[in-house]
Order: C-alpha cells, then sequence, then structure tokens
C-alpha cells in the first residue's frame, strides 16, 4: 500500500462511494464540525461543497479558510475495526463565483439532484476546498499521507 | 438445536455444524463397525463462542494487520500464536458452559477422552493437508475437556490453515470448527491404513505401531509398513521397523516408553490382524464409495475405526511453492533434540574450522585468474552453508515455538510471548562480542591519554590492556567490517565502535538485566506442572534455549564464511577499480570472476531508473508491523542500507534496517529502538531487541523506503506500530 497511484486510487474510491463528510471549521480556537453533502473533482484536487452564508460553519470560514474534512466507510458495525477506511482532508476552503460556480454546481448536482433548489437559492455559498492534503487511514491503523504537489 | 450431538443422531443433514470427520464416525456406527463412543461439539458452539468473547473480531483485525502477500511464514505462526492466545484467555460464556458440562458430563465421566478437530474447511477441500489442526489424547474431567474444546477451536487458525488459506477458502465471516469428543481406547497397537497407495493405484498401504498411533501420525515413531496388493488381498511386502518405543497414554497427555524386548522382536500385526484391518478398510471404501485414510487401533480382539477421510491429491507442490517445506519445520520434541546435537557437534565445528582455514589465506600476492578461482570457491562454499542453515539451522528455531506453545497452554498469560523471557539468560555469541566490546569502552573512558590519542589521525594504542583486548577481539570474532575493499578497516572499525561506546553516559548504557524475572517465572511455570509434566517441561526448555541461542549464534557462523567470501570479492574489486572503472562495489560475484578472467571483458553499468511524474507526493505516517520487543520510544532514524553506515550511527537514534545481520548486533546497546522490515519474533533482531529491552517493531516491508535517516520516529513496540512524527529537512 505504498504506491502513489494505489493510495489515490483507495482515497478516490472512498471519496466516490460517500455522500457526506465531517467538515471542521473554527471559531477562535473553538472546534466546530457538521455534515456537508459533498464532491471530490476527478484530479482530487479539490472538495467542493455547498453552505448558507447564515450558518455558523460559513461565518468561521470568512474568518479562517483552514478547514479539515474527515470522510470514512463506517458502517456502524463490529466490523469497522478491520474494514473501515477513512480519509481525512486538510487545506483551504474558497467560495467560488462565475463561470467556476456554473459549472462546479453542475457537477455537485449531477451527484446530488435533490439539492437543486438549496444550491440555486441565492444565499447559498459554494465552497471548493483546495486540497493540500489526504491521510489516509487503513486497517485501523495503517496512516498513509497524499500530499498535493504545487 | 442443541450444540451438542451424540453419534448416533448424526445425520447428512448435519453436515454444516458437524464437519466431515463426524458425519463419518457418524456413518460407521450407524453400519455397525466398531467405533469409540463420541458426541460432537457443533460448530454453533464456536460460532456463540467467538461472537460474544468478540473473537470474531479480533481475529479479524489480527489477519488484517497486514497483507498475506506481504507476510513471511514467521509471521503467519506469530499470528498464529496470538490468536490461539485470545482463545485461551477468552473464557466460554457461562450459558454456553453450562450447556456444555450438561451435554458432555456423561462422556467425561466414562473416563479419558479424544478431543478431535472436525473443521468444515478440511472436508470440503479438494487437497488434504496433515497436521492442520490439532487433536489431544487422553484428556481427563469435564474442565480439561473445555480448555482442550477451546484449543481445538484455535487451531482453526494455526499457521498451517493459513499457509493454505486459499484452498481451505478460510475467513474469519465463514470458517468454523465442529469439535468430536470420543472415548479414548488406549489401544495395544494402532496405525494408518491407506485402502489405495498414492503412489500405486493397485496397492494399499498398512502402517502399525505398539501402543497409540498418535506417534506415527507425528512421525515421533517410524511404523512397520506392508503393501498389499489390491486385487488379491496378498501381501507384496513388509518393511519392519527399529521398535525400540511406543507411546502410551500416562496421567494425562502420552509418554514415549521403551518396548519390552519381546515385542521390540514382534511385528505389531500377525497375518490374522492385517487381514483384519484391510478387511475393515475395504468395507470403508465400500461404505463411502472411495479408497479411504483410516486411523484404527487394536484393543484385545478388538478393532476400532477412529477416524476415516477419503484419500485426496496431496497438496500440488510446484518448486517455488515453499509451503511443503514450511510445515516440514514443525518437527517433534524428539527430531529436535537429534537436529541440535547434530548443529553443536558438526554443522558449528566445521564452519568455524573453515572460516579458519579460509583466513589464513593470503590473497593480495594471487594473480587476478587464481583470485577469480578463489573468490568461485568461497561462493559455493557459502552457498553451502546456506543450504545447510535452511536444512538444519532454521528448522531448529521450532524448539523455541514448541516450548511457547507449552508455556502458553499452561500458563495462559497475557502476553503470548512471556515464554521468551525464559529463554535469554543463555549468552549468545553477539552478546558476549557486546560486552567484550564495552569492556574496551570502559578502559577509554578511565584512561584520558588513550582516548585522546585514539582520537588522532593515526591512532597510537598505548594502554597494553586495550592492545590486548583488540588482539582478542579480532581474533574471536574476525574482521567483522570487512566488507569493503578498504580491509584494515576491520581493526579500525571496532576501535571507532569502542569509542562510540566510551561516549554514552553511564545511565545511559544497556546492559541485558533480567536474571531475576526470568527466574520468577521459570518458578511459576514449574509450580503450575504436574510432577509427570516436569521431567519433560525441564527438557523442552533446554531444548528451547539451546534453539534460543542458536538461532543468533548461527549468524554470526554463516556471518563469518561470508565475511571470507566479501574479503576475496573486495580483493577483487579493488584491482577492478584499478584498471579505471569508476566503482566496482555494484559489480555482482559474477562480473567481478568474469572480469579477473578476462582483463578485456567490457560491464555494463545499470541503468537508473526514471521517476515518474505524479501529481501527489506520498508520506507514511504510520505504519503496522509486528510487535517484537515492548516498549515505545521517540527518536531520530538511522537507516543502515550498507554495511558501512554502521559507523555513522549515533548514540539514542533509532536503527532501521532490512534485518540485523552480524554487523549490526554490535550498534543494538547504542539505540533506542529497532525497526526491521523482516517480519517475525523470532527473528535476529527481535531477539537481541528484547536482550536489551529495546522497543522493537519488525515486518515492515516499507521501512526502508519511507523512512530515512533523521526522520523523527515513534517505535511502538506494544502494539507493532511504527509512526513517522517529523520527515528530516531536505
Amino acid at each position: 500500500m505504498t504506491d502513489v497511484d494505489k493510495v489515490s486510487k483507495m482515497v478516490h474510491d472512498v471519496l466516490e462511494n460517500q455522500d457526506l463528510a465531517v467538515l471542521a471549521t473554527h471559531s477562535s480556537g473553538q472546534p466546530y464540525t457538521n455534515l456537508v453533502a459533498f464532491l471530490a473533482t476527478k484530479d482530487l484536487k479539490g472538495i467542493i461543497f455547498a453552505t448558507r452564508c447564515t450558518t455558523r460553519k460559513y461565518m468561521n470560514i470568512v474568518k479562517d479558510a483552514r478547514v479539515a474534512l474527515l470522510i470514512d466507510t463506517r458502517s456502524n458495525e463490529e466490523a469497522d475495526f478491520h474494514k473501515a477506511m477513512a480519509v481525512t482532508v486538510t487545506g483551504k476552503a474558497q467560495e467560488v463565483g462565475g463561470e467556476e460556480r456554473e459549472k462546479l454546481a453542475g457537477l455537485y448536482l449531477e451527484k446530488f439532484p435533490h439539492l437543486i433548489e438549496f444550491i440555486s437559492s441565492s444565499h447559498c455559498g459554494l465552497f471548493k476546498v483546495v486540497v493540500s492534503k489526504y491521510t489516509f487511514v487503513s486497517g485501523f491503523q495503517n496512516v498513509v499521507e497524499l500530499e498535493v504537489i504545487k | 438445536m442443541n450444540p451438542v450431538i451424540p453419534l448416533d443422531h448424526i445425520h447428512e443433514e448435519h453436515r454444516e455444524f458437524v464437519g466431515g470427520k463426524a458425519l463419518a464416525m457418524a456413518a460407521m456406527a450407524q453400519e455397525g463397525i466398531l467405533v469409540p463412543d463420541a458426541v460432537c461439539v457443533t460448530v454453533l458452539a464456536y460460532q456463540e463462542y467467538v461472537a460474544t468473547t468478540g473473537l470474531a473480531e479480533r481475529i479479524f483485525m489480527e489477519l488484517n494487520r497486514k497483507d498475506f502477500t506481504d507476510m513471511r511464514w514467521e509471521e503467519m505462526w506469530d499470528a498464529s500464536l496470538r490468536i490461539r492466545n485470545m482463545f485461551l484467555n477468552a473464557s466460554i460464556p457461562l450459558l454456553l458452559e453450562k450447556n456444555l458440562r450438561l451435554a458432555l458430563e456423561p462422556i467425561a465421566k466414562k473416563g479419558p477422552v479424544v478431543v478431535r478437530s472436525s473443521s468444515l474447511e478440511e472436508d470440503s477441500s479438494k487437497v488434504s493437508f496433515a497436521g492442520l489442526h490439532e487433536s489431544y489424547v487422553n484428556v481427563k474431567g469435564i474442565a480439561s475437556i473445555l480448555d482442550h474444546i477451546k484449543l481445538v477451536w484455535a487451531s482453526l487458525w494455526s499457521d498451517a490453515a493459513l499457509l493454505y488459506r486459499q484452498e481451505l477458502s478460510l475467513s474469519p465471516e465463514k470458517s468454523a470448527m465442529a469439535v468430536i469428543v470420543q472415548d479414548l481406547i488406549q489401544g495395544d497397537k494402532s496405525g494408518v491404513a491407506f485402502g489405495q497407495n498414492p503412489h500405486d493405484e493397485s496397492q494399499a498401504v498398512i502402517e502399525a505401531v505398539y501402543g497409540l498411533n498418535q506417534g506415527l501420525v507425528d512421525g515421533t515413531i517410524e511404523p512397520d509398513r506392508w503393501i498389499i496388493d489390491r486385487a488379491t488381498g496378498r501381501i507384496i511386502s513388509h518393511t519392519p521397523a527399529l521398535r525400540k518405543e511406543a507411546l502410551f497414554a500416562l496421567d494425562e497427555g502420552v509418554r514415549l516408553q521403551s518396548l519390552p524386548f519381546e515385542k521390540q522382536m514382534v511385528p505389531p500385526l500377525s497375518n490374522t490382524d492385517l487381514k483384519r484391518v484391510y478387511e475393515l478398510v475395504r468395507r470403508l471404501e465400500f461404505l463411502f464409495g472411495a479408497p479411504q485414510d483410516v486411523e484404527w487401533t487394536q484393543k484385545g480382539p478388538f478393532f476400532y475405526a477412529l477416524q476415516t477421510r477419503p484419500i485426496t491429491t496431496l497438496p500440488g507442490a510446484p518448486s517455488e511453492d515453499k509451503r511443503a517445506w514450511y510445515l516440514s519445520l514443525r518437527r517433534s520434541f524428539r527430531n529436535l533434540v537429534n537436529l541440535r546435537k547434530k548443529i553443536e557437534n558438526e554443522h558449528i565445528p566445521a564452519m568455524v574450522s573453515e572460516a579458519n582455514q579460509l583466513a589464513t589465506q593470503n590473497l593480495k600476492i594471487l594473480p587476478d585468474n587464481e583470485l577469480a578461482e578463489k573468490i568461485k570457491k568461497r561462493s559455493h562454499l557459502y552457498q553451502k552453508w546456506v543450504d545447510i542453515y535452511w536444512a538444519d539451522f532454521i528448522p531448529l528455531a521450532h524448539g523455541v515455538r514448541l516450548f511457547g506453545q507449552v508455556y502458553n497452554d499452561i500458563v495462559h498469560p497475557s502476553d503470548p510471548y512471556e515464554f521468551m523471557d525464559l529463554l535469554g539468560t543463555t549468552e549468545m555469541i553477539g552478546m558476549k562480542r557486546n560486552s567484550m566490546l564495552e569492556q574496551m569502552a570502559s578502559l577509554i573512558r578511565n584512561d584520558h591519554i588513550l582516548a585522546k590519542s585514539l582520537k588522532s589521525d593515526i591512532p597510537q594504542i598505548i594502554n597494553e590492556e586495550f592492545e590486548q583486548r583488540i588482539t582478542e577481539f579480532l581474533h574471536e570474532f574476525g574482521y567483522i567490517f570487512c566488507h569493503t575493499s578498504e580491509c584494515d578497516e576491520g581493526r579500525r572499525g571496532v576501535i571507532r565502535m569502542a569509542m562510540k561506546l566510551a561516549e554514552r553516559k553511564a545511565a545511559e548504557r544497556r546492559i541485558p538485566a533480567r536474571g531475576k524475572k526470568s527466574n520468577n517465572l521459570r518458578d511459576s511455570f514449574f509450580s503450575l506442572l504436574k510432577n509427570s509434566q516436569r521431567t519433560y517441561a525441564a527438557e523442552l526448555l533446554d531444548l528451547a534455549k539451546a534453539s534460543y541461542r542458536l538461532r543468533d549464534d548461527d549468524n554470526i557462523y554463516l556471518g563469518k564464511i561470508e565475511e571470507q567470501l566479501s574479503v576475496a570479492l573486495g580483493e577483487g574489486k579493488r584491482r577492478i577499480e584499478n584498471r579505471g572503472i569508476e566503482s566496482g562495489e555494484e559489480l555482482t560475484i559474477s562480473e567481478v570472476i568474469r572480469a579477473l578472467e578476462n582483463p578485456h571483458v567490457k560491464i555494463k553499468r545499470r541503468k537508473e531508473k526514471k521517476a515518474k511524474e505524479n501529481h501527489f507526493s506520498i508520506t507514511m505516517r504510520q505504519l503496522r508491523g509486528q510487535p517484537a520487543s515492548p516498549g515505545v520510544v521517540r527518536g531520530k532514524a538511522r537507516v543502515i542500507a550498507h554495511p558501512s553506515d554502521v559507523f555513522s550511527f549515533k548514540a539514542e537514534e533509532i536503527l532501521v534496517c532490512d534485518a540485523i545481520d552480524p554487523n549490526m548486533t554490535l550498534i543494538v546497546p547504542l539505540s533506542s529502538g529497532i525497526v526491521e522490515r523482516r517480519g517475525g519474533m523470532l527473528i535476529h533482531g527481535a531477539i537481541i531487541a528484547r536482550e536489551y529491552g529495546i522497543p522493537c517493531v519488525t515486518g515492515i516491508p516499507e521501512a526502508t523506503e519511507y523512512i530515512q535517516t533523521g526522520d523523527s520516529i515513534i517505535v511502538d513496540g506494544d502494539f507493532g506500530i511504527v509512526t513517522i512524527a517529523n520527515k528530516a529537512a531536505k
């Protein structure tokens, strides 16, 4: 499990098969987490999610763009201890606009067609997390990091 | 369904609950063939036990520690030992225990029993495996029967089963084990009969020994053997055995006893008996519709069938399939005692004398072609000893395993490797060598003038005792740093190592200290044994200690031969370099020989691989291996990729390497932790780390690739995890 291609494929598979991620932001050092519906870009360099501008996470990101996301394959059964895989994403979230928003919103809605009204509403921000690192955990304790080369 | 079914209630529809062996026993009983009275503990009991105790998931986690394709056989043995210990330490849930007691009490009260495996996998497999799962003979009383049922359950995950996991479709989700508890028939004679000779379809084979047939099955006792013509029932041949001993039930378990002279002279079976065994085999073949492999015993006038199974093909063994060889490593106590004698009395003296003889040859004066000849000879000699190493030295390591199993069965320790603390008080050569170095270091510490002189460019030794110690050291252990073409390094290397040790403060010096703990463990182990078990246990412990010590020493002896090959090879490379080729270091043995034989030969340089472009860079954060020596430590990594890297080793660094070889044993006392690519508890690194009480993790194949010298790493020897906390700045 040491090959870049192999690990990025495994990360890709986890991200593709999950809909929800735990998003971590903070306010004055106090950590705060939420569930968000997410989409990973094909090149794995970005994670897309949406939130209304009235939410606490929106305000937290405005103050500090550094975020982390946790995406995992747990099924809430005992077998999770050997079977479950988890991906922690760290990076910076930026709200997207204009053409890029239109393009990413289209991709996002392909995965979550039922969120059309939510995405189209005027106070919904679409965010792209520019990924700096993936931390991939498998087999309970094997941990490998994939860093995006800039 | 009741978790226990009597033999006469078992029918075809119970197959998936009782396994093939129990089903065959029931079919024989129902057909009127004499079999010992028995009951079957169905797979439902196994399933309830592993689910309730959480063992199901723990087995999963143990087997998922590492990709199976990356696992060495020794690691499978370790995994199997850990799983076995989980079974030993997990009690049977109260309700299940109550039900089992109720159902097994009648058979337990009748007398001693045999507890046999009846696995579903073994039955469904198209290949047969000897000794895949365990059976226990002469078990007495309900408590002991329950303990042995757990051991048979655990043997579903034996190292042999793990090796053949694919053929068996072994999986923690589906696999389960049924257990047969049957009356022990204390037969006068016993044996195995093959309805059809696996090597000749026209023949049948009958083997027989006096006493119980367990000795025959595990290879301790040689049987008399008859070949019979299947068409006529005529005896084709009889190969008598040297009938010295036989296995009998004694107190609990079985023991070897000498045979009285009159029995030694007479084959266990008369022609009439032979005919009856053959009739039994033919009858079973008719009953099951295929030739059978039958275990039988004779008590008085009665012949009992103990178990039967169809004769299947032996596991296919293409030459690259080493699994049959791995299984051959599981040897009997008797076999190992003989192996020890061979190693101590023949192999080691021969290795020492051959290495010493080579050391007297002066290679520098030889012309190139003669040097090439010497390299060839030394390379063949080294290969010969490597072969012997695999054939005899490695199997002896099983002595440690045999003792470990007995210790764990008696003591039920929480640490499955606690038994190793009893083995380490014998002096190993590697430890002796380190202690001689420590004495030299002590002289340097106490003699400032000597210390100063050694630091100068041309060190002058002005301390007689130091000079004497160096000479003794080199005489006893050779020029162990001579893996480079510059062989003066040998003496300098030893001095440098002693200087490094001298720099350490008293508090930092590691000395092996475990005598008291070891004695306490030994005393409590022996206090748990019955009188009748003590002699065997003491002999087994003695064997295990020798096996443990030799497991490290053999490496050093083999190193002496390898050193002589390296010296010759180094001389060859030096001469080739002098011809203007940049570096001879990377040349293979055959390239060196060719270049020495023919000065005009051209050597192709190896091309370097081009790195592939990628969008990501990969870093290992946490790597999982085997916990080989307990403790947690954080420190700077030092990767030893080349023998000369040991000179750069600094005190308190963490040693990261492929496998600890004789050179590296010297730096072990300087290190604060050890990480090895090779896995297993009985590899040199693990043994020496435990001796010094240094945390050690083995079996991380990526270790030398992803850990770099200078990285800050954490070695967790309790759980077998290595964390790369901070990468060194590039």
